[in-house]
């Protein structure tokens, strides 16, 4: 009974019940719709999130290196107080002499200031204090001007450095070379202007506008116990774990740590990021899962109901079909193949709007999904997926019809 | 023999009541028959109409249909039997409702095996023509007439080129000039050299049969000639001409 017609003629047979019973159909397979759009939706804001994200860890740089205090987890706040745990200066110097893996750093931190330039006067603008080696590190161009220099730190010369987005704010001249502009009172030279990165990754680069002047100037503006991090760059990538133990190393010496004693700050190598952004994709992905999973459950006990419904109201076809030499395993396959077409015709009209939604996605601005789309293999898996559907659920159904007696179902009314 | 039937006996047990719907029935019906089955209901003719059509198995005995034993065969087997030998035809014709008079017709040969299926458009064709819906190939069921579905149905029982034309109450659903018609195709087909049981309850039905069998309380009461039996007082004019 399996020759190539019969086969041709049970799904052209399976789409027609598709097309007499249309409305019934397609509630019945709105579960399958739901659950296969929103995996492929899913999927596809995973997969842009992804493309995204990793892409800008790669322009971030594999080799950077951060630094930055931390209390250890689990233990009472008093046992380490925030004098003991902060970065100090002095831990800058012996990390940059003691630790060969790391080419250079920098010391980063942020205060606010007010600043001024001619009327303009914008208050609690983010400014960043920096070394020259920052430059290094950041990887960043200056558009013109010149970037800092040693001197400027070495003698905490008043000068600033800006992006364009600050010129913008403080409707500085297009050239602003030379300008002098007020930080909390005093006047900088600004000598640079420095290439924007579109990036809000890692708390790193979030303010669209930004001024840096030096670090320096920076520690000198702040309270005794101030707090900054360390932007370092390694030699090279594959360093990445020398230098991390390097670091510790050095930090853990000069803290006077034990060997049983917990870090009192973090080591982080963009890597570690880069993973645990991996680990919270697969988090993402692993309850889309099962939401889909729940979502297609449903929809296969739809699938299920229906074709039940289907043998019911078809018995005295089954019977015919019996009579004129239809086997229990030709029924059998019919049934479970029309159970199978309105699955996929679900898991197809479900691609058709995940894709919808997928392009939605890209639409949403700021979201950083616009490289969201449907890979090949989500509609491969969820084609797979509504076929699985529609046999494990149009078994019973399938069974049901193959087991009906020919006589009985012919005296079906 | 066409069909040998050697102590033919079905037992249901509905319960704790044992039903003997047929008691050793012994049976030889011969090629080119024109038989009516007749009984009241709970004779068992609708039982042996079963078994006959290889529907059913015999609790006990032993059929042969073509000098090959089906009472043991399995349902697969015996499906491929119905496909190949049989031609059903029922009282309310069994058509499907969406299909056109062609794909009805077409409706076993999807089942069958290889060498039947050739030519399945055209075997299709011809036994529409051979029952006079040449011109009806594209209509659908509810674009037919009653007689005109029921030489749908036979048009589709003649497909593969059955050994028995198993008709069950085929007028049953008719008015009386249908009737006539239908029952002149049968006797057209039985001319023609096709075997045909017609089951019925209804003498003038079985009047147009050359030989009736008449079953009471599962077994075989009488099996006479149609002029020997009390239904030959309905014999038709025409069938002694034999045209429809």
């Amino acid at each position: 009974m399996l020759y190539p017609s019969f086969w041709i003629q049970a799904i052209a047979l399976a789409f027609s019940q598709i097309r007499a019973n249309l409305g019934r159909s397609l509630l019945t397979a709105l579960g399958i719709i739901v659950g296969v759009a929103s995996v492929t939706a899913v999927i596809a804001a995973l997969v842009g999130l992804k493309t995204k994200v990793l892409g800008e860890f790669e322009s971030f740089g594999a080799n950077r290196l951060f630094i930055f205090p931390d209390r250890p987890d689990d233990v009472p706040k008093n046992m380490y107080p925030w004098k003991d745990v902060r970065l100090k200066i002095e831990e800058v110097e012996a990390i940059e002499l003691n630790c060969p893996s790391i080419r250079c750093l920098t010391p980063v931190t942020s205060l606010g200031m007010s600043a001024q330039f001619g009327d303009r006067l914008i208050e609690g603008l983010s400014v960043t204090g920096i070394r020259p080696a920052w430059h290094e590190t950041e990887n960043r161009a200056i558009l013109s001007g010149r970037p800092f220099n040693s001197i400027d730190e070495a003698n905490a010369r008043q000068v600033c450095l800006v992006n364009e987005s600050a010129i913008e704010e403080l409707r500085l001249p297009n050239e602003p070379v030379g300008s002098h502009v007020l930080l909390g009172g005093r006047r900088y030279l600004v000598v640079g202007v420095v290439e924007t990165i579109q990036s809000n990754m890692l708390g790193m680069n979030t303010s669209s506008t930004e001024v840096f002047v030096p670090f320096a100037i920076a520690s000198r503006l702040k309270d005794d116990d101030f707090f900054f991090r360390i932007a370092a760059m390694i030699e090279s990538p594959d360093l990445a774990g020398e230098a991390k133990s390097e670091v510790r190393f050095v930090l853990r010496k000069m803290r006077g740590l034990g060997p049983d004693d917990p870090d009192t700050f973090q080591v982080a190598a963009i890597d570690q990021f880069i993973d645990q952004f991996r680990a919270l994709a697969a988090g993402i992905t692993a309850i889309a899962g099962g939401i889909v999973g729940v979502s297609l459950l449903v929809g296969g006990i739809g699938i299920m109901n229906i074709m039940l419904v289907s043998v019911s109201e078809r018995t005295r076809e089954i019977g015919l079909r019996k009579a004129v030499g239809a086997t229990p395993a030709a029924i059998l396959l019919q049934f479970l193949l029309e159970a199978v077409v309105l699955c996929l015709v679900g898991g197809a009209m479900g691609v058709a709007v995940g894709e919808m939604l997928a392009f939605g996605l890209t639409l949403i601005p700021d979201a950083g999904l616009d490289e969201a789309h449907v890979p090949i293999w989500a509609i491969v898996m969820s084609f797979t997926f509504s076929a699985a559907v529609g046999l494990i659920f149009g078994m019973f159904p399938a069974i049901k019809a193959s087991r009906l007696d020919p006589i009985d179902a012919l005296r079906h009314e | 023999m066409l069909i040998k039937l050697r102590g033919i006996s079905k037992i249901y047990r509905i319960g704790v009541e044992t039903v003997h719907a047929l008691r050793t029935v012994d049976l030889d019906i011969g090629e080119n028959e024109f038989v009516a089955i007749m009984g009241s209901s709970g004779s068992g003719k609708s039982t042996l109409m079963n078994i006959l059509g290889c529907l059913d198995r015999p609790t006990e005995g032993e059929y042969r249909l073509d000098e090959r034993r089906t009472d043991r065969m399995s349902s697969a087997d015996l499906a491929l039997v119905r496909n190949e030998r049989i031609g059903f035809v029922f009282q309310s014709f069994e058509l499907l409702s969406r299909a056109t008079a062609l794909r009805n017709v077409e409706l076993p040969s999807i089942y069958a095996r290889g060498d039947r299926k050739k030519d399945r458009r055209s075997r299709a064709l011809a036994a529409l023509d051979r029952v006079g819906l040449a011109d009806r190939v594209h209509h659908r069921p509810n674009q037919l007439s009653g007689g005109q579905k029921q030489r749908v149905a036979i048009a589709r029982a003649l497909l593969n080129r059955p050994a028995i034309l198993l008709a069950d109450e085929p007028t049953g659903n008719l008015d009386s000039t249908t009737t006539a018609d239908i029952l002149g195709l049968f006797n057209r087909l039985h001319e023609e050299g096709q075997t045909v049981i017609i089951v019925t309850h209804e003498d003038e039905v079985a009047a147009h049969c050359r030989r009736v069998i008449r079953l009471h309380d599962g077994r075989v009461a009488s099996d006479l000639p149609i002029e020997e039996d009390p239904a030959g007082r309905f014999i038709p004019q025409l069938a002694a001409g034999g045209s429809d």
